[in-house]
């Protein structure tokens, strides 16, 4: 490791750079300063960033292992066994049980449910949470649980190359000679989790970096921060500044050697080997840069890695980013891009699991013109206790609603009837009275769990049946028909036939769909209920409109013959069935509608203000469809009625759209005339940066998949950037994991700012690891986004906290830290430079050499690290009460090229102060009694003393917040050099090592005399006293929002309590969300009852599979992603598979 | 499965909360002292400073302008001597020199002499390296291990002592100052110990040990420049002869810049002299060793008393007048615009 490390370590250029300095050194002709003043600083320099990357290394290699070491079961020769993720190899056949990740991509082979189907979530993959079917080939399903001959299981698969398409496979499967085609409906993809169904088997096809998740988890790559690179470049300039200074000296050098040092050989002749003065010129120029190779001082680097190290440590030591409910605390995984914090400008945000909790809530109805559901204030929780079959989870706080189910008021119960039967949900009762249902979307499930709290529970179904246990009493109910849901229709319909004999239609769907099919008699019920449907969506909670029909008996006959007919129609089946639907959906009598709340995790709203006061821009990135994303692009406060307008964006071809969309927005940008037409027609063939643009009024964009699809190509590319960067918010939907990472990228790409993504799941892994800075919601299940993500906390909200005060914080205290470490170098460098005008350029230095090997490493480098981690020029309760203090460091306003010139000039102006005041007061001048005092040692001692208060003093006057350890380290640090000074001009030391102190006695004689010590008091006054008159006058001119904060501040000893949670409230438009899922319904499955769970066992026919083993054919797919759970190998152990690609 | 999982959450109970310490350090909420610059504060800064400043500067002034000062610069006025010493072939051939001058007003108190030389860059690297502060210390030293080259050793192997660019080049005038009075002629008697730090004295240099100087200095040579070994320094005073003479120690300390001047004798106070020089003519006898034309350089005589501050240099007097003022300005016009900025807000206030 000590080798590998130092070899790493000596490739980065400033190591690079020391180690040439020490080279130079060791040159006699050329050392200007002996060797220890390079050596101490590069062995402490190096012993720091190797301990560190140790660490890190440790850390790394330990969350690896986590992943790696999960354990999973494998068949091994006809034997289970529990192996290691990461020794999963293609062609094992793997045992999953329920709720287990799928550990690679599997084909599946057979499962515990009837026709082999398997239940899985894919929220880990695109957001999505409701459950998907997957469904095994029949002849894999014969395996069923069968070891042995799944042992013997041999075929052979072909399958395209490994491929970032998550809803795309296409592969045969070569069994016994016949062919059959493999399709995405028989895949389980690594990232979902095998929800309701005990246990399945699959076959591995693609394994680590190979499987469709790390595909579209896109590259790692190694960030840096803008300060990074801003640093590079200024370290370059002042190599430029440091050769130049070099060039005038070796050039004055070479004047010097030819007019007075040729002269002066009498007393001291040049050095050996040189022979003319351009020699001793060119000679002088290497001096120089040894000795004034501390404006590049090599601590710099390993300074701010610890203060990017120590700022770290404060966001996992937040307490008020702890979240106590799952014991997570937030976490800085990576330390080394805190600043960037400071600067955020977009954020792009996952929905699902980040700004949701994903938890469905039944929490407000309208039932036959009555509102019922309060706001969860001051009132208790409906005591279902009652119904022995209610879910405790279940929360309402409107004690009428329950009255009217007591007093069997009949359109109550009809509405509970109906949302216990019209649905597609499964039911599970493992134990007497404990009910699970698997909903296919979780609207779904709250409905129907709400149904079943009021008193209908929904208990069991077959094909034919619904079993309900109303108030108590169980009903059986038969299915006649299921209408199910899809996109056009936006409702679904069951008829069943009551126990009594009745048919009735239910039917819930899209208010606005199903307003059109009411009957005549319900128009005065159908006003209350829209204004009952405008409060509800306007708390942002998802409606469902509710209606029922009956059915007369002959009708129904006859409309379920035409029916059977239509549904087995060979051509347009879907048409003739939609046609059907239509015909009976008609008259129905309005019930009410419900409510659902897409529960958003707590704060979301506020912190979403309170970012975008920051000026921070929201995009929502989500896999989720269209509706859903709006909905909750209202309901937390991104969008909002008082903008302007919001556009969809679902066109193939969205040139058009977006023309129209510009011409609104800013109708001169489309003109040959606009600035940034010109500027794009000038720069045509590199990357641009876009300047901001201003829109003319508040615009909100919501863009499809397929849209961002066309969008993302060629060179409507930047039509897209400028036009979503005009709008407010930006919502995408159905996206794919990488078009999230297009989108990052694309931002990235022609807008200078800094890009924030923060998500959960594993679809967000491309975007956490593509943007500048990832945020993984931790403390859910799924690993992935935290484990590739920068920082990790386990709520949305505490990113406000993570920005504006942390990251605030670390931007500036890194700027205040780069402002000073210039400048004392510079201050400190520069003296040099003076120096060698009156002594000849003869490389002299003015201080002392062990001034110079410790000035940085233990003078100067405490207080400012004490201040780059402690400082706060405003405490967290303002930083986060006025987001506009936030705006400087997008704008990077406190550390840029300008503000490090000032500090160049600084540096230079005190340098200029701290040579002459000292040259002055010394020069031709005598102690007051008589004896010596303009001698070197004398003038460097008061020169450093001179550097080293005034330097101290300017710290103190960048310290804003002086705590205890401050002021240890400001008066410790100019302590340790008195005392060191004192120790090192000691007779003692000097005696032992005469060579290296000789300065015995300098400080004795030197500090006792007035005159040095008004020279010192003139140096300081001199340095320091512009500086603070100039911070004064700035923000007394031209205050700063942290100025006027700061002020505020004085005024007020505390920052008013926070305003009470307004409750967030739109009053205008409804919005009827019918969030189920996008597919198909179940409909059709239930009705054929093939996920009815068989009331006797499989009988698999027994057959022999042959034997043959087929080497796997794996060149050419290897990419070494940070965590590599599975491997590759050749064997196959126990399975006789192999699989191809081409 | 079931039984893992139920054991995973027992540890989860057990395990100690990952919830951080409440500690003001980890929570950044150590107490702390937030100064700010108030108009308060930096108007006393700067008004202290300036007041500080200007008085500190007149008292500085006038200190200076108290102190009484002759010099004469004797390279010129020697000038048959100065081109005598240009060939460096006349070394061993004495050259003497007087220079006259008259007091003007008596000197009074302790008065130093000087010699003083400009153009002559002790401060330039090699020579500030040039020298062995081991052999200077009485040690037995290989001086050509050292930085003394090319005057560590000559050919035949003997080191010098003491070896090095500064000790060869070390200032040999001897300067004697003679008082004519009545038309008599006065030597003023003149000390030359206790000239240097005490610390160079007494810690920085020392003999070699041996019962005698020549013997401890046995198998070395003087270095070329000097006329007679180290340990002839001074035959009269044996505390002041070797590496511990004061003339010695003294041209070993080397100076800043260029131009310096260095402590070559100080006037006994006694007879006549009690009370400092009184006004009158005197006479410098100087024996004119030294060549400076060579390199430009120039070389001084200087007589002059002492204050608390030092000698006449009047710069620190000038800069903290001139800082003084500077401040006391600033400190009116922060003033100014402050008082402009606040009748504005209370203008825009009332409208």
């Amino acid at each position: 490791f000590l080798p590998l490390n130092l070899f790493e370590q000596f490739q980065r250029i400033a190591n690079a750079y020391f180690l040439f300095l020490l080279i130079l050194q060791l040159i006699p002709q050329i050392s200007s300063l002996p060797w220890f003043t390079t050596v101490v600083p590069l062995v402490l320099v190096l012993a720091v960033s190797g301990v560190k990357d140790a660490i890190d290394d440790f850390n790394r290699h330990k969350s690896d292992n986590h992943v790696n070491n999960r354990p999973v079961q494998v068949l091994i020769n006809g034997m289970l066994k529990d192996e290691k993720w990461m020794n999963i190899q293609v062609g094992d056949i793997i045992k999953l049980e329920n709720n287990n990740f799928v550990t690679a991509d599997l084909l599946l082979l057979s499962s515990s449910e009837p026709h082999s189907l398997v239940y899985i979530e894919t929220a880990e993959l695109d957001g999505e949470t409701n459950l998907k079917v997957k469904q095994a080939l029949t002849v894999t399903a014969e395996l069923g649980e069968d070891l042995q001959k799944l042992t013997d299981f041999n075929g052979e698969v072909k399958c395209e190359a490994p491929n970032n398409k998550l809803d795309n496979f296409t592969g045969t499967l070569a069994l016994r000679g016949e062919k059959y085609a493999l399709d995405n409906e028989k895949m389980l993809l690594r990232g979902c989790t095998i929800r309701n169904t005990e246990w399945c088997f699959g076959l591995v096809i693609y394994a680590g970096p190979d499987t469709k998740l790390m595909q579209n988890s896109g590259r790692t790559t190694f960030k840096r921060t803008s300060i990074d690179r801003l640093m590079n470049v200024l370290v370059l300039m002042i190599f430029a500044f440091l050769a130049l200074m070099c060039l005038i000296l070796a050039i004055g050098n070479g004047i010097w050697e030819s007019d007075k040092g040729y002269n002066f050989q009498v007393y001291l002749p040049w050095a050996e080997d040189v022979t003319s003065a351009p020699l001793s010129a060119f000679l002088m120029f290497w001096s120089y840069v040894i000795i004034l190779n501390t404006v590049v001082p090599i601590s710099l680097y390993v300074s701010v890695e610890i203060i990017r190290l120590g700022n770290s440590f404060y966001i996992d030591w937040d307490r008020k980013m702890y979240y106590p409910l799952n014991d997570t605390p937030a976490q800085a995984r990576t330390t080394t891009l805190n600043e960037e914090l400071g600067q955020i400008k977009y954020i792009f945000s996952d929905k699902t699991g980040t700004l949701t909790q994903n938890i469905m809530c039944f929490n407000k109805c309208s039932i036959n013109g009555k509102s019922y559901g309060m706001l969860p204030i001051n009132t208790e929780k409906v005591d279902f206790s009652y119904n022995q079959l209610a879910d405790p989870k279940f929360a309402f706080y409107d004690h009428s609603l329950v009255e009217a189910v007591k007093l069997n008021d009949v359109p109550t119960h009809r509405f509970f009837r109906l949302l216990s039967l019209c649905h597609t949900v499964m039911p599970e009762e493992k134990k007497e009275g404990n009910l699970v249902y698997q909903a296919q979307s979780p609207d779904e499930g709250a409905l129907v769990t709400a149904a079943r709290n009021f008193g209908f529970v929904f208990r069991a179904r077959t094909p034919e049946t619904i079993t309900v246990v109303e108030m108590g009493e169980t009903k059986i109910y038969k299915l006649l028909a299921i209408l199910d849901f899809n996109n056009v229709r936006k409702r679904m319909s069951v008829i069943v036939r009551s126990p009594e004999g009745d048919l009735t239609l239910y039917c819930k769907g899209a208010d606005t769909i199903l307003y059109e099919l009411l009957h005549s008699s319900c128009e005065s019920l159908k006003e209350e209920t829209t204004e009952h449907l405008n409060e509800f969506a306007g708390e942002g909670l998802r409606t469902l409109v509710v209606a029922y029909k009956n059915l007369d008996e002959e009708y129904f006959q006859d409309w379920i013959k035409r029916h059977h007919e239509a549904s087995t129609a060979l051509e347009g089946r879907e048409d003739k069935l939609s046609e059907i639907y239509e015909e009976i959906e008609k008259d129905l009598m309005l019930l009410g509608a419900t409510a659902i709340e897409d529960k958003l995790q707590d704060g979301v709203p506020q912190t979403i203000e309170t970012l975008a006061k920051a000026s921070i821009k929201i995009w929502v990135l989500t896999g989720d469809k269209q509706e859903t994303a709006m909905n909750i692009g209202y309901s937390c406060n991104l969008l909002y009625d008082d903008m302007a307008d919001v556009f969809v964006i679902e066109g193939s071809t969205s040139e058009d759209v977006l023309n129209e969309l510009r011409k609104k927005m800013k109708p001169d940008s489309f003109l040959d005339s606009d600035e940034i037409n010109i500027q794009i027609e000038k720069s045509s063939k590199n990357p641009k940066l876009l300047p901001d643009e201003q829109a003319n009024g508040v615009y909100g964009l919501v863009i499809n998949g397929h849209s961002l699809a066309y969008a993302l190509e060629g060179n409507l590319e930047l039509e897209l950037v400028r036009t979503a960067c005009m709008c407010k918010v930006v919502i995408c939907c159905r996206v794919t994991p990488l078009q999230k990472a297009q989108v990052v990228e694309l931002v990235k790409k022609y807008k200078k700012a800094v890009t924030l993504a923060i998500g959960d799941g594993a679809n967000d892994v491309s975007m956490i690891k593509t943007a500048h800075i990832g945020v993984g919601i931790s403390g859910q299940e799924g690993m992935q986004a935290v484990l590739s993500s920068d920082f990790s906390f386990a709520q949305f909200r505490y990113l406000q906290r993570l920005l504006l005060v942390h990251g605030r914080w670390s931007y500036i205290r890194m700027c205040k830290f780069l402002k000073y470490f210039f400048y004392k170098n510079f201050a400190f460098t520069l003296v040099h430079f003076w120096y060698g005008f009156f002594s000849g350029f003869s490389a002299q230095t003015v201080y002392d050499q062990w001034f110079i090997t410790l000035y940085n490493l233990a003078y100067t480098s405490l207080p400012v690290l004490g201040m780059s981690l402690f400082d706060q020029d405003v405490d967290d309760r303002w930083s986060l009460l006025f987001p506009q203090l936030y705006v400087p460091g997008q704008e990077n306003l406190y550390f840029n090229k300008t503000v490090f010139i000032k500090c160049m000039l600084q540096g230079i102006y005190s340098s200029l102060i701290l040579f002459f005041i000292p040259y002055g007061a010394m020069y031709n001048t005598m102690r007051s009694d008589g004896k010596a005092i303009a001698d070197y040692q004398s003038f460097a001692l008061m020169a450093q003393t001179c550097l080293l208060i005034v330097v101290s003093v300017q710290i103190g006057l960048d310290t804003s917040y002086w705590t205890v350890v401050n002021q240890f380290f400001i008066w410790g640090s100019l302590s340790v050099y008195f005392a060191i000074t004192f120790t090192m001009y000691s007779d003692g030391m000097y005696l032992i090592l005469p060579a290296s102190f000789p300065f015995v006695g300098t400080a004795r004689n030197t500090l006792s005399q007035p005159n040095v010590w008004l020279a010192i008091f003139l140096s300081i006054a001199l340095c320091v006293l512009p500086v603070v008159g100039f911070r004064f006058l700035k923000a007394l001119l031209r205050p700063t929002a942290s100025d006027k904060v700061r002020r505020n501040f004085k005024a007020k000893k505390r920052p008013p309590p926070p305003s009470p949670k307004r409750r967030l409230r739109r009053t205008s438009t409804r919005r009827s969300g019918y969030a189920f899922s996008h597919q198909h319904g179940f409909g059709a499955l239930i009705m054929s009852g093939r996920n009815m769970r068989p009331k006797s066992p499989f009988v698999y026919p027994s057959k022999d599979f042959g034997l043959s083993i087929l080497p796997c054919a794996l060149s050419g797919f290897s990419s070494s992603p940070k965590a590599v759970s599975c491997s590759w190998g050749k064997r196959s152990r126990g399975s006789k598979t192999s699989i191809q690609y081409p | 499965m079931k039984n893992k999982k139920s054991s995973a959450s027992q540890e989860a109970e057990t395990r100690p909360s990952r919830c951080p310490d409440n500690s003001a350090f980890k929570q950044q909420k150590l107490p702390a002292w937030k100064p700010q610059l108030t108009i308060a504060s930096v108007l006393s800064t700067f008004f202290l400073t300036g007041a500080f400043c200007l008085s500190v500067g007149v008292s500085l002034i006038v200190a200076a302008n108290s102190v009484r000062e002759i010099q004469v610069d004797y390279s010129d006025k020697c000038s048959n001597c100065s081109k005598l010493r240009e060939n460096s072939s006349n070394w061993n051939s004495e050259c003497l020199c007087s220079i006259n001058f008259t007091l003007a007003e008596d000197m009074l108190g302790d008065v130093f002499m000087y010699y003083g030389l400009q153009n002559f860059y002790q401060n330039h690297r090699r020579y500030v390296l040039s020298r062995s502060d081991e052999q200077l210390l009485g040690r037995n030293v290989d001086v050509q291990n050292s930085y003394c080259a090319p005057f560590a050793a000559y050919k035949n192997g003997t080191p010098m002592a003491p070896c090095g660019a500064i000790a060869n080049s070390m200032f040999n005038d001897t300067i004697d100052l003679f008082y004519n009075f009545n038309s008599s002629v006065i030597q003023v008697p003149l000390l030359k110990t206790g000239n240097s730090w005490w610390t160079d004295k007494n810690v920085k240099f020392r003999n070699p040990d041996s019962h005698n100087l020549s013997a401890a200095f046995a198998g070395t040579a003087r270095p070329p420049y000097w006329h007679k070994p180290v340990y002839l320094l001074d035959e009269e005073d044996e505390k002041n002869n070797g590496y511990i003479n004061d003339d010695f120690i003294i041209w070993m300390r080397v100076s800043a810049f260029a131009t310096f001047k260095n402590l070559y004798r100080r006037i006994s106070r006694k007879g006549q002299f009690t009370d400092g020089l009184p006004a009158g003519n005197y006479t410098f006898h100087i024996s004119y060793n030294f060549p400076v034309t060579k390199f430009k350089g120039k070389k001084y005589v200087i007589l002059s008393t002492m204050v608390w501050s030092g000698g006449s240099n009047p710069f620190l007097g000038i800069a903290y007048l001139v800082c003084g003022a500077a401040a006391t300005l600033t400190g009116f016009i922060i003033t100014a615009i402050h008082l402009k900025l606040r009748k504005k807000k209370t203008y825009f206030q009332r409208r």
